[in-house]
């Protein structure tokens, strides 16, 4: 029987209330005690004196590419990319090619995870055939086969009704349905969000509106089905204002925030660097004060990246031709403890929270915990370390990252997997 | 010495002043029987448009022969562009051909600073998509000079399609800097608010009488319907709304200008009056392109000891 015990942490377990130093030991892949001076008899030790020990990271937000665009990325390399970024759990999205709007495709994504993630990987099936807005996928089955969610992301459906639909299945599924929203018809053919910085740079602009608009739409059809509807990367102050009123009211609304749009605004597209392209565009100053001040109140459940791997082909063109998306898995933790930790917005146990409890509840999954009997994910991270991105070792396939080059104060050291080390920071090469 | 040229916007104001002051040097050139210097003998400019045009490409062509220089032009239609080969790929291919600068038209909003990102070699932005289009501020900074002798304390109007006119947006920077009163005209949507905020001295206004009002230069733009991906404004109203007429022009100062930077439509933003109008200069901006890229020409090659 394998023991593994990780020795004199600063254990912070946001779903039992526990921040304090503490030895977390691990059997049989799951965890079996937290508490003071366990006994390590027989058990390999990893010492984490000085580090923060957390429930294993779940990134509900991921572009894994495979099947499909495995050129981009793989489901290997991506969950590679997410242990070194500590993170012991993605959710994939299913705009791959197939999409995952059956339960065949998922099934072919949970196998191939079994044989070649090192972390968990959970699939996010299609809200409708193809995503292409119309008809409803085989959400019931996808569930059987795996599936911890529903989403059309970057293809959100605009049909107001095929949503209503939607949403009433996916409910007696007990499934949340995550909106990637955006009118089309608003945002056709805009490059970057509308504002000040797309009128200097004749750049065409995708305005906040319309994003605001089908969160709107989306909180009423959720109250209406009593659906469980999660927003996924808000971006705007209007949308963030109007999840906040709606859990005011009751309604089943949740949301997550991507570091971008905390970190990013629209300034920095003045040289046209296509790594600062991505949808929802990076908004004005007064969206990422919004997003944050969200994450400060509560109003935001959930850290994810929307990791969207681009091979530099794609992104070595034209502004207007490149496709949207940056890499994120990497980088998320070192840019939330920048921005929202050392800032002093947040205290670190809701940081880890925004990680953990938030998605895990999100999606009902029973992780985001160190209490005994769960899986034993572990994410093991220091708050600084100083180390410097560098995306051309980075372990995804793809290079979209508007951080490489940028020195951290903090970021993981180890990743815990079911009771294995995947993943642990060379402190050689910082 | 600066490196390439891709906007107004960055530009200094005793930059924009040398420009214009040597392109006053060039203007005799213009009425002289012999024509050619050889201030840029020996080097090659590339003239690389990617988007129709035929006044720009032919005034830099002419500029850089007048100066000397060796000039190619190249065309999306005529280049390997159109059998699909990457904006990366055909600059790489230029490059090793070693040219002394690139001039560089393009529809994409930009895509000069994409090819600035990659080579070591001066960029000028012949246009952008939407973003600037410098040599025509300049020109039309030394046209307006001509006829003012100063810009300080001018008002001037530029009216049409702003929000898709690089010609619109490399003036307003350029005008300014040097303390121009700049109102901006247009229907609502092709006049997004925010380009109040884009430089210090701009107006906004919807409505052409209050544009022209007290103007001493009058500044038409081209309906771009190019750059339109929809309709911006009900079909046939332009003209009745925003088109120049003559009885506008009593509006402006006694002496104003009327500019356009071509090629113009009569009947869609100026009558065929306004554009046969005696203050109309638009035949003097072709010749002060001339002038004003070989000033450019001159500034980003002549300096270079090796290249």
């Amino acid at each position: 029987m394998s023991k593994l015990i990780v020795k004199n942490g600063r254990v912070i377990d946001p779903a039992s209330n526990f921040d304090g130093v503490a030895d977390v030991a691990i059997e049989d892949r799951r965890i079996a005690h937290v508490g003071q001076n366990l006994n390590a008899m027989g058990a390999r030790i990893f010492d984490a004196t000085g580090l923060v020990v957390a429930p294993g990271f779940i990134d509900m937000h991921v572009h894994l590419r495979e099947p499909g665009i495995e050129h981009a990325e793989t489901i290997e390399t991506g969950s590679r990319a997410a242990a070194a970024g500590g993170f012991t759990s993605v959710c994939a999205m299913p705009n791959t090619i197939p999409v995952n709007d059956n339960a065949t495709v998922t099934s072919y994504i949970v196998e191939r995870a079994r044989q070649f993630a090192v972390t968990n990987v959970f699939p996010i099936g299609a809200i409708t055939r193809g995503s292409e807005g119309e008809e409803l996928a085989a959400l019931g089955s996808m569930k059987n086969a795996g599936i911890v969610a529903v989403s059309d992301d970057g293809r959100p459906v605009m049909n107001a009704r095929v949503m209503r639909r939607a949403m009433e299945f996916a409910r007696s599924l007990d499934l949340p349905v995550i909106d990637h929203c955006e009118d089309l018809n608003l945002s056709s053919g805009g490059d970057m969000h509308e504002g000040l910085t797309s009128v200097r740079l004749g750049l065409r602009g995708i305005p906040a509106a319309s994003e605001d608009v089908m969160v709107a739409r989306d909180i009423l059809l959720a109250q209406a089905t009593g659906a469980r509807f999660h927003v996924a990367h808000i971006s705007s102050r209007h949308s963030v204002a109007m999840v906040a009123h709606a859990r005011r009211l009751g309604i089943a609304v949740t949301c997550e925030a991507t570091p971008h749009h905390f970190v990013l605004t629209d300034e920095m597209l003045a040289a046209y660097d296509s790594n600062y392209k991505m949808k929802p565009p990076l908004r004005s100053h007064c969206d990422t004060g919004a997003v944050i001040d969200g994450i400060v109140s509560g109003a935001v459940d959930a850290i994810a990246t929307d990791h969207a791997p681009h091979p530099g082909s794609e992104k070595m063109q034209e502004f207007e031709k490149c496709p949207f998306g940056i890499l994120g898995l990497e980088t998320a933790l070192g840019l939330s403890l920048e921005h929202l930790y050392h800032t002093g917005k947040i205290p670190l146990s809701r940081l880890v929270a925004l990680f953990t409890t938030g998605p895990a509840g999100v999606l009902g999954l029973d992780r985001g915990t160190l209490k005994p009997g769960v899986p034993a994910d572990v994410t093991i991270f220091d708050t600084e370390c100083a180390w410097t991105y560098d995306v051309n070792r980075s372990y995804s396939k793809s290079k979209n990252s508007p951080f490489d080059g940028k020195r951290f104060r903090g970021g993981p050291v180890a990743t815990i997997v079911a009771g294995v080390v995947v993943w642990q920071r060379d402190r050689q090469a910082g | 010495m600066m490196k390439g040229l891709l906007g107004i916007e960055q530009l200094e104001r005793d930059e924009i002043e040398a420009i214009l002051a040597r392109a006053k040097d060039f203007q005799p050139l213009q009425n002289q029987s012999f024509k050619r210097l050889d201030t840029l003998r020996g080097k090659m400019i590339v003239n690389l448009f990617f988007e129709a045009s035929t006044r720009t490409r032919t005034s830099f062509e002419i500029a850089a022969k007048r100066l000397g220089a060796d000039a190619v032009s190249i065309t999306a239609s005529g280049s390997s562009v159109s059998k699909g080969e990457s904006l990366v790929d055909t600059l790489n291919t230029l490059a090793a051909m070693r040219p002394n600068a690139i001039v560089m038209r393009h529809a994409a909003s930009g895509a000069p600073y994409f090819l600035a990102r990659h080579l070591p070699i001066p960029i000028i932005n012949a246009g952008d998509g939407a973003h600037e289009h410098p040599t025509q501020a300049l020109l039309d900074a030394r046209t307006i000079l001509d006829n003012r002798g100063q810009l300080e304390g001018l008002r001037v109007a530029i009216i049409g399609d702003i929000a898709h006119s690089r010609v619109a947006r490399s003036n307003v920077h350029l005008l300014s800097k040097f303390g121009v009163d700049i109102v901006l005209c247009g229907p609502a949507s092709l006049l997004p608010a925010e380009l109040g905020q884009i430089a210090p001295g701009v107006t906004l206004t919807n409505d052409i009488r209050e544009a022209i009002r007290g103007a001493d230069v009058i500044m038409m733009l081209r309906v771009q319907l190019e750059r339109q991906h929809e309709a911006a404004f009900p079909a046939g109203e332009y003209f009745q709304f925003y088109g120049l007429r003559l009885d506008h022009l009593a509006l402006a100062k006694p002496d104003a200008i009327v500019m356009h930077p071509g090629p113009i439509n009569r009947g869609r933003e100026l009558s065929s009056e306004v554009a046969d109008f005696q203050r109309s200069v638009i035949l003097n901006q072709v010749e002060n392109g001339i002038a004003v890229r070989m000033a450019v020409l001159e500034r980003m090659i002549g300096e270079q000891t090796h290249c």
